[in-house]
């Protein structure tokens, strides 16, 4: 995983709520078999009005999304989160996150930033004014920083360690593979298996 | 050592959750164990991938079950998609090189996963499972956690078994009085996410309760279930009853004989206690309720189909206008027309909502001598409920009424496969997601229950089978 302490980058204002999975990356594109090239399918359908967001070349090169509320629910295509990366996204804030969509980012270090509704107004407001405004976000200070603002946001310690590290999950559980094995040895006996 | 007061007052949640904690420390998520592992086509390749590269292991092959169920033609035939072709056939590769049991395309085990566990017993109170596939809240019907996972999650669990995660809070939502004749758990469900929304159940695990909710089959609560993710909760669940022992009972995977007494003395200790607090309660009263369909773009958007299409003029939340305005005009639609009189191209009955036995039964009842006026696809959501539906006769009647009777698959339920809108058509469907181009690029979907959609496919409208 990418790890992220800081980032500070340019935005993209997207004023929509409910922005679900199957709009962040339409089915169609799930049937590749490699973790790459989804930045082409990335909101495929919304792109081809000229008047999307993304396609105004005033928002070029931007890193962090600022979208309405509700963002990433529906599906659990981790390929969403591909998506995003791969287009170059590093951060996405908004006032609300699917659980599954945010679960996934965290596991591949996009990070997902909840801010109240009314600050995401205002950083989206301020974006439209300035398109070129920078705007940083500080993973160690829990903090997005823009043109004299400071907004604070929660993440809990252990999902920021891992990110600020990083670090892979697998590898973390698997030193306590020992746990797992004691568990397994009092399983219920009638539970099933597949074979 | 358990504390006395820990014992009392728990939730259903609380109680599995409680069971599967592997490992807790302070400040970390807990490590929780999976007990059943479902795996599909279009989740899983990267997965696999990275356990390739890493050098690792399946840890619990016997644990796990994969299907293949998004890519699938629902017409006799190879796939003709080269690009579906190579996803489904990588998943053969990868469950023969980890020791993965699979129901490929013909198989008669194979159908949506979501359909296929419960099927085989393989879904029981009081299991944590969990698939990359965010409909695994179907499962905790059962009175299990099931949840869905994206695809680095699956590569942990296939590694380890288990999955880091921490407890969400809990949500009652209890249903009382009875639902009328001719609503459904659809219906229920369908008011029950325009109630609290599609955030509404975020950060939650939903438990429903209540008499309504008792009185459902199992076929009805996995309905219920099925769209927790629709109200924007990861899981929601039933405690187990006679009703789903009932089900379970003499099922392939299911215990037998003293492991079947055992197993049952446990399930009935699976429900939440009397003084036990929920973080949030929710209250419906089922006996008000109609048959309800949706008219916008996400599954929060829905009505009782005796009214109109809303004015989004008559939201006072900002937000919920302009979504209303998109969807409105994504969905060619204009304010105050009569839900009843919106006119449709397609009819789907299926997925992994309402592809089940009790689903295709309600809707041959009403399609029996009758002509449907639309193009109907009626796709059973695995080989076994094709089969047993075949057995009762029930595709005579839909074929009899102009109906297609089709394989099993996800079919219209997602635009991955051959069976998909084309751009400004519209659906009334019994799967469970209204999106933007769900259903294919430009389609246009209704979320309806099976009965509604049978109706539909008569008229041509969407109708409530009491309009017939
Ligand atoms: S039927 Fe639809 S919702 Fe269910 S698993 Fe298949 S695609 Fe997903």
């Amino acid at each position: 995983m990418e790890a992220f302490t800081t980032h500070t980058g340019t935005a993209v204002p997207l004023r929509r709520s409910n922005v679900d999975t199957d709009q962040i990356i339409p089915a169609v594109w799930l049937k590749q078999v490699s973790r790459t090239g989804f930045e082409k399918g990335l909101f495929a359908a919304w792109r081809e009005d000229p008047t999307f967001v993304l396609n105004d070349p005033s928002y070029e090169g931007a890193s962090i999304l600022v979208s309405g509320p509700d963002f990433g629910t529906g599906s659990s295509r981790e390929h969403a989160v591909w998506a995003l990366q791969q287009y170059g996204f590093r951060v996405v804030i908004a006032a609300r996150f699917g659980d599954i969509f945010r679960n996934n980012s965290t596991k591949m270090g996009l990070l997902p930033v909840v801010l109240p509704a009314e600050r995401v107004e205002a950083l989206q407001a301020a974006v439209e004014a300035d398109p070129k405004l920078e705007v940083t976000v500080d993973l160690g200070e829990r903090q997005v920083r823009w043109a004299g603002e400071v907004v604070a946001f929660e993440i809990d310690d252990y999902t920021r360690w891992r990110l600020t590290e990083g670090l892979d999950d697998i590898g973390l559980t698997l030193r306590h593979a020992d746990d797992v094995a004691a568990y397994e040895n009092g399983r219920q006996p009638w539970l099933p298996t597949t074979v | 050592m358990i504390l006395k007061e820990e014992i009392m007052g728990r939730t259903l949640a609380e109680k599995v959750w409680e069971q599967h904690v592997v490992r807790r420390a302070e400040g970390e998520p807990d490590l929780l164990y999976i007990d059943l592992h479902l795996i599909h086509e279009v989740t899983s390749p990267q997965a696999f991938d990275g356990l390739r590269l890493a050098g690792r292991k399946v840890r619990r092959p016997d644990l796990t079950i994969a299907t293949e169920d998004h890519n699938v033609p629902t017409l006799l035939g190879p796939i003709s998609d080269p690009v579906s072709k190579t996803q489904v056939e990588t998943l053969r590769k990868n469950a023969a090189e980890f020791g993965i049991r699979l129901h490929p395309m013909g198989d008669a085990g194979q159908g949506v996963v979501h359909i296929i566990g419960p099927q085989f017993g393989l879904t029981q109170p009081g299991m944590t499972i969990v698939c990359g596939d965010s409909h695994t809240s179907t499962h905790g019907a059962f009175g299990g956690i099931a949840f869905g996972i994206g695809t680095s999650e699956v590569e942990h669990v296939l590694a380890t078994q288990t999955l880091p995660a921490y407890r969400p809070k809990t949500m009652a939502i209890e249903v009382s009085g009875e639902l009328p004749a001719g609503v459904t758990a659809k219906d229920l469900i369908l008011a029950i996410i325009a109630e609290i929304g599609t955030g509404g159940g975020q950060g939650y695990i939903v438990e429903y309760r209540g008499e309504a909710v008792r009185k459902l089959s199992m076929e009805g609560r996995m309905t219920v279930c099925n769209m927790s993710i629709e109200a924007g909760a990861r899981a929601g669940m039933i405690a187990p009853d006679e009703t789903t022992f009932a089900y379970l009972k003499g099922r392939p995977h299911a215990p037998e004989g003293e492991a079947w007494d055992q197993a049952v003395e446990y399930w009935t200790s699976l429900r939440t206690d009397d003084d036990a607090v929920f973080d949030k309660v929710v209250h419906i009263d089922a006996s008000t309720l109609t048959p309800y369909v949706t008219w916008g773009t996400n599954p929060g958007q829905g009505l009782p189909l005796g009214e109109s299409v809303p004015d989004p003029e008559s939201f006072a939340d900002p937000v919920a206008r302009s979504a209303a305005e998109r969807a409105l005009e994504y969905m060619g639609l204009r304010a105050g027309t009569p839900l009843r009189e919106i006119e449709v191209d397609t009819v789907f009955v299926g997925s992994c909502t309402n592809g089940r036995i009790e689903d295709l039964r309600s809707a041959a009842e009403i399609l029996r001598g009758r002509q449907v006026t639309t193009r109907t696809l009626i796709v059973p959501g695995s080989m076994m409920v094709k089969r047993q539906a075949e057995e009762e006769g029930l595709h005579e009647v839909f074929k009899a009424a102009g109906a297609e009777w089709r394989e099993a698959g996800c079919s219209m339920c997602l635009g991955m496969n051959p069976d998909t809108l084309k751009p400004g058509e519209r659906s009334a469907s019994t799967s469970n997601r209204n999106f933007e181009g769900r259903q294919g690029k430009g389609g246009r979907t209704h979320l309806v229950s099976p009965q509604v959609a049978a109706a539909t496919a008569v008229t041509g409208r969407l109708t409530a089978p009491a309009d017939l």
